[in-house]
């Protein structure tokens, strides 16, 4: 489902953000990608998603290669991975509602299929009954419940979750957890940036640990390492 | 595109309008003051030049015939005066109505003392012409008809006419392109400052897996939308006042009257309508088209 080939990415100035990078990961896996800041997790997550192409090396995601993507291929090729940044990145001035229902516009899903699948996603993630609110009247938890619906409500097979609780407390930090993992059970490959050592700890998935722009260790039921 | 897409990004054009109203406002304020100082500069110019045009129309060149010459022949003369391309009319004068017309002006009573006429040989064309530029051209070509006596001209007038026509064409056009430019110049930036507010939005949008022409749709609609009513905006208040100060310059300068002509507002409006819509449109549609595409790269 996902592979990279000997990957390295440098930027203009500094040392290489990922070097001679290699790592396959299979349809309906849960991955944690963990690290400290500079290791080259955030760079990962930007090269998978297209936003950056690799100095070197060969990334294939869902069959497609990456590098080899014409620029009008590359949304269709997004539409296939759900994403959920650690600030929400919500439209700030569309409800709940309408921030789900914008994934569903994007691929001209008809008005009657969105009244449909919207309120069962925020079902899903538990704001049926928030679905008016704006962004700036939600929790932190809330507000990343909402990008999770966003992210998952066009059924992609990927999802790709870049330190989804960063900024929530740990209870929030759990629930949206808890989420992550009734979605890949139901089939979708999740891939999880974080810092979060005690949950990576406690959940028993696959671990892949970098630091320096290196996979130092990629463990089938890991833990946290601590490089420092 | 699906019918509900199309409704959707127009329905997000339109509510962008009004969820940024700071920013449309001061867009449409930029386009309305541009485009209402090309409205009214517009009208200046063409007032002025049909003044010009006026005033050339009124310029003649008096063409006199060889002694004992028949009337059939001038008036055949007449006819090929007036078969050329600048000629705009020519009125023949008979020996008789030349003398009519100068008694009448110089003599008076005094006039009834003349048995015969002294201006029998005076039979001559008025011709006014399209465009005195073209004056020496048609002097010359008169002059080499057969049975023509004398060309009579004012070239100086003829000259003065043509090089303030040309000159007010020429600034005219330097101040159209320069007025442009600014407007162009204002409206980006105004344009690059609202969307620059939604930077975030666009990444979050490329991020979902939208298209660039989805992304850039609702800002071209908004764009398009803006130029729109800033070309609006600008005509109704010229129609509005255009006759009022056509007026008011008639009044306060009466002396001027017969010099000072003055296009209608719909003579004026035939070409300005289009003209300042298609500025309009035109700027929204482009400014917001180029400036999405600088943050859609993502």
């Amino acid at each position: 489902m996902i592979t990279l080939e000997n990957v390295s990415k440098s930027y203009s100035t500094g040392a290489p953000a990922l070097n001679n990078v290699s790592i396959q990961i299979d349809e309906g896996e849960f991955v944690f990608v963990v690290g400290d800041s500079g290791s080259g997790k955030s760079t990962f997550i930007r090269l998978l998603l297209r936003e950056l192409l690799p100095t070197s090396g060969r990334i294939v995601v869902n069959g497609n290669d990456v590098a080899r993507l014409k620029r009008r291929q590359i949304p269709k090729f997004r539409r296939n991975m759900g994403v959920v940044f650690q600030d929400f990145r919500l439209l700030k001035d569309r409800n709940v509602y309408e921030n789900v229902a914008f994934a569903q516009r994007v691929i001209q899903v008809s008005n009657k299929e969105i009244k449909k699948n919207v309120p069962s996603m925020l079902s899903i993630v538990g704001l049926a009954g928030k679905y008016k609110a704006k962004p700036r009247q939600l929790s932190g938890g809330e507000q990343q419940r909402v990008a999770l619906a966003r992210a998952l409500v066009n059924n992609p097979p990927i999802l790709l979750a870049d330190e989804p609780t960063g900024n929530l407390d740990p209870k929030n930090s759990w629930e949206i957890m808890k989420l992550l993992e009734e979605i890949n059970e139901k089939g979708t490959t999740v891939v999880v940036v974080t810092h979060n050592r005690e949950i990576v700890n406690a959940m028993k998935k696959r671990v892949v640990t970098m630091n320096k722009g290196v996979i130092v260790s990629d463990e089938k039921e890991g833990f946290y390492i601590d490089e420092n | 595109m699906r019918i509900s897409t199309f409704f959707y990004t127009l329905k997000q054009g339109i509510v962008n309008i009004f969820r940024n109203k700071w920013y449309s406002l001061a867009s449409l304020a930029t386009i309305t003051t541009c485009l209402l100082m090309f409205g009214v500069f517009y009208s200046v110019v063409m007032n002025f030049q049909y003044i010009l045009k006026s005033a050339q129309e009124g310029v003649a060149v008096k063409v006199f015939f060889e002694d004992g010459i028949s009337e059939d022949q001038i008036l055949k003369i007449g006819d090929t005066i007036l078969n050329r391309e600048e000629v705009l009319k020519a009125e023949y004068v008979s020996a008789t109505e030349a003398w009519e017309e100068f008694s009448e002006d110089y003599l008076g009573e005094y006039a009834d003392g003349y048995t015969d006429n002294p201006l029998k040989d005076c039979a001559n064309y008025k011709v006014y012409l399209k465009d005195v530029s073209k004056q020496q051209d048609l002097v010359a070509f008169v002059e080499s008809i057969e049975g023509v006596r004398e060309v009579v001209q004012s070239a100086l007038t003829a000259n003065m006419l043509s090089g303030v026509n040309k000159l007010v064409g020429y600034v005219s056009i330097g101040i159209i392109l320069i007025l442009l430019a600014v407007s162009t110049f204002l409206i980006s930036n105004t344009v690059t400052i609202g969307i620059s507010v939604r930077k975030e939005e666009i990444s979050i949008m490329k991020y979902i897996g939208a298209t660039d022409f989805f992304v850039r749709s609702p800002f071209v609609i908004e764009g398009i939308i803006i130029g729109a009513v800033g070309a609006a905006i600008p005509l109704g208040v010229m129609y509005v006042l255009y006759n009022k100060i056509i007026g008011f310059v008639i009044e306060k300068f009466n002396i001027l009257s017969q010099l000072l002509k003055f296009l209608t507002v719909e003579q004026i409006f035939t070409t300005l309508i289009p003209v300042s819509l298609i500025l309009g449109i035109g700027i929204g549609f482009i400014g917001s088209f180029i400036t999405v595409r600088k943050h859609i790269r993502v």
